[in-house]
């Protein structure tokens, strides 16, 4: 059935305003982050202004950005990584063998304040003298991943028939080498999506490496602040720094859209 | 449905794999606990211990240092902080508010914009790219980005306004508006998401009710008041339950805003706030944990609460 001519013309004026007020927003920043910061302060130049890398420059240059972005690179790799691979066999098993306690206690950690996880992680790592370092730091990432895998994959697993394995027992392979040579190699689209999504979480995650990481080892999103003084803000400096840590992320996500909407909407429509 | 099948197949012992090894024979059989064992034993030592530590904590009143001793003293901090009326039950008041509103706005946008999404048209594409941006655009950064559109001296929120002839506002640095203004972009960047799930429950829905509704001579109100909406509520609900859980315990755009303990006079202090700044900035991890234990129970009680209300509404 197709829709109405007058419904037509309001979806399409209504989707307008909406793509407008999503994206206005992060065009100004961007737009902002071009401007000097005598520019940003002049109203006349809103909109017409002669565009500077000034901004990009401090970024990069002064403020360190480069081995920010390097950390923020390598903790969201490995914490991702150390995530799938615990986390992928143990949704399996979940999946298979119905284990709904068990997932229970994984998924509870999606509901409990990262707060309430921090303070007895400082506790015992800055008495292990070991707050600052990347260790802590991914395995604090891991908290957030883990689960976040757990629950795609087991929706996955989910969907995948159990006959596909009982054909290749019957082929004689054991029950490992069945998950390895059958049920792995088909879950790589669940795989992504999870992996994907694991990424983006933890590269966006601000509270544990707030407290977490050291001068050497600081995230992106900690690394923001460094241009909010008590006093001024370095507007401009501060909408490069906002740009250089989301333009990544969600140029990334563009292109891998259709991984990152079923990662999101995971296990949402089984009701 | 059925009432019961005869089984007509048997279950067969696995045959005997060529690489049948000792070793490998023991991983099959334990395979169930194998798999699982790594990613429980991390969720034990590093989620399931430093809660049961958070509980103990609240029981004592460590703070200052942590390597300072602390004392047992049972559940005084509970009585200190539930009945602080100065910090905690304002932070109670707003995390239920900044929840609620949030919600509410979230729930009902995401509907309308999923609704207007549902059925296939030209530049889906292009509107799609639009809804994924702000939920994936790191949430601190989003904060910055705000804080400069709603500057009150050079902010675009502020131009805007005075192009239609309304005077300056405070936004963000208001002790009134504040609180409102971070509710807002939280909307702006989590209203996507709710259109997301409600948009892949609108396509699972199968079209013969809908016909039939319409056939029957249903107007498009009725069409979505009767048959879509009483479809779809389950999705609804784990909208509802999702991002309802991420805004109680929303930080990062309070924190990116207002900085510490939500501003100078608290305006934006939610419970997680609250409990941050305690342990971070007053290191009295004692009363946080207190915080914390509560905050927990609240957090738990409102998915218990929803939950039922889901498996009543799916019959």
């Amino acid at each position: 059935m197709k829709p109405s001519k007058p419904y037509r013309a309001f979806r399409n004026s209504a989707l307008v305003v909406v793509v407008f007020a999503l994206m206005a927003p992060l065009l100004w920043m961007i737009a902002a982050s071009f401007k000097t910061n005598v520019d940003i302060y002049d109203t006349a130049k809103a909109f017409v202004f002669s565009p500077s890398l000034k901004n990009y420059e401090t970024v990069l240059q002064q403020a360190n950005y480069l081995e920010f972005i390097g950390n923020s690179l390598w903790v969201a790799f490995a914490a991702t990584t150390l995530s799938l691979v615990l986390g992928v066999p143990a949704a399996y098993s979940m999946s298979r063998f119905s284990m709904k306690k068990s997932a229970l206690v994984v998924l509870m950690a999606r509901v409990i304040p990262g707060v309430s996880l921090l303070v007895p992680w400082y506790y015992v790592f800055s008495n292990l003298k070991m707050v600052g370092g990347f260790t802590v730091l991914i395995l604090s990432h891991m908290f957030v991943s883990l689960p976040l895998i757990v629950y795609i994959m087991m929706g996955y697993f989910d969907g995948l028939p159990a006959e596909l394995e009982e054909a290749a027992l019957v082929d004689g392979l054991t029950h490992i080498g069945a998950f390895r040579r059958i049920t792995l190699p088909l879950s790589v689209p669940g795989v992504a999506t999870a992996g994907i999504l694991s990424f983006i979480f933890s590269w966006n995650n601000f509270m544990f490496a707030l407290v977490l990481s050291g001068s050497d080892t600081k995230t992106l999103p900690v690394a923001i602040f460094d241009f909010v003084g008590y006093a001024s803000i370095d507007w401009g400096g501060l909408m490069a720094a906002a740009t250089v840590v989301t333009l990544p992320i969600m140029l990334i996500a563009l292109f891998v859209q259709k991984y990152v909407v079923s990662g999101l909407t995971a296990g949402a429509t089984k009701g | 449905m059925s009432v019961i099948t005869p089984r007509t197949d048997t279950p067969e012992a696995p045959p005997a794999a060529p690489e049948d090894s000792a070793l490998s024979r023991w991983a099959n059989e334990h395979r169930k606990w194998l798999f699982a064992a790594p990613a429980m034993a991390f969720v034990a030592v590093l989620i399931i211990f430093p809660v049961a530590w958070t509980g103990y904590l609240s029981l004592t009143d460590a703070e200052g240092s942590v390597r300072a001793e602390s004392e047992f003293i049972g559940f005084q901090n509970y009585l200190d902080v539930l009945t602080d009326t100065d910090r905690f039950w304002p932070a109670v008041w707003r995390t239920v508010l900044f929840t609620g509103v949030v919600l509410f706005f979230e729930v009902v946008l995401g509907m309308a914009i999923a609704l207007l999404l549902w059925r296939p048209f030209r530049g889906e594409k292009w509107v799609r790219v639009a809804i994924l941006l702000p939920l994936v655009a790191t949430p601190v950064a989003v904060g910055m980005m705000w804080r400069l559109i709603f500057d009150p001296n050079i902010g675009m929120a502020n131009q805007l306004l005075s192009w239609i002839g309304i005077g300056p506002q405070p936004w963000l640095a208001g002790q009134q508006s504040a609180l409102p203004t971070t509710m807002f972009i939280d909307i702006w960047q989590w209203t996507p998401m709710v259109v997301l799930i409600l948009l892949a429950g609108l396509t699972s829905l199968s079209d013969e009710p809908q016909e039939a509704a319409r056939i029957d001579g249903a107007s498009s109100w009725q069409r979505f008041r009767h048959v879509t909406l009483p479809l779809l509520m389950p999705t609804v609900i784990v909208a509802i339950l999702l991002r309802g859980i991420d805004a109680l315990k929303t930080f990062d755009i309070l924190y990116a805003t207002k900085g510490r303990g939500g501003g100078s006079f608290h305006e934006v202090e939610t419970l997680n706030v609250y409990a941050y700044g305690l342990s971070f900035d007053y290191n009295d991890y004692g009363v946080s944990s207190t915080v914390l234990i509560i905050f927990f129970l609240i957090i738990i009680g409102v998915m218990w609460a929803l939950t039922y209300r889901k498996k009543g509404l799916g019959r």
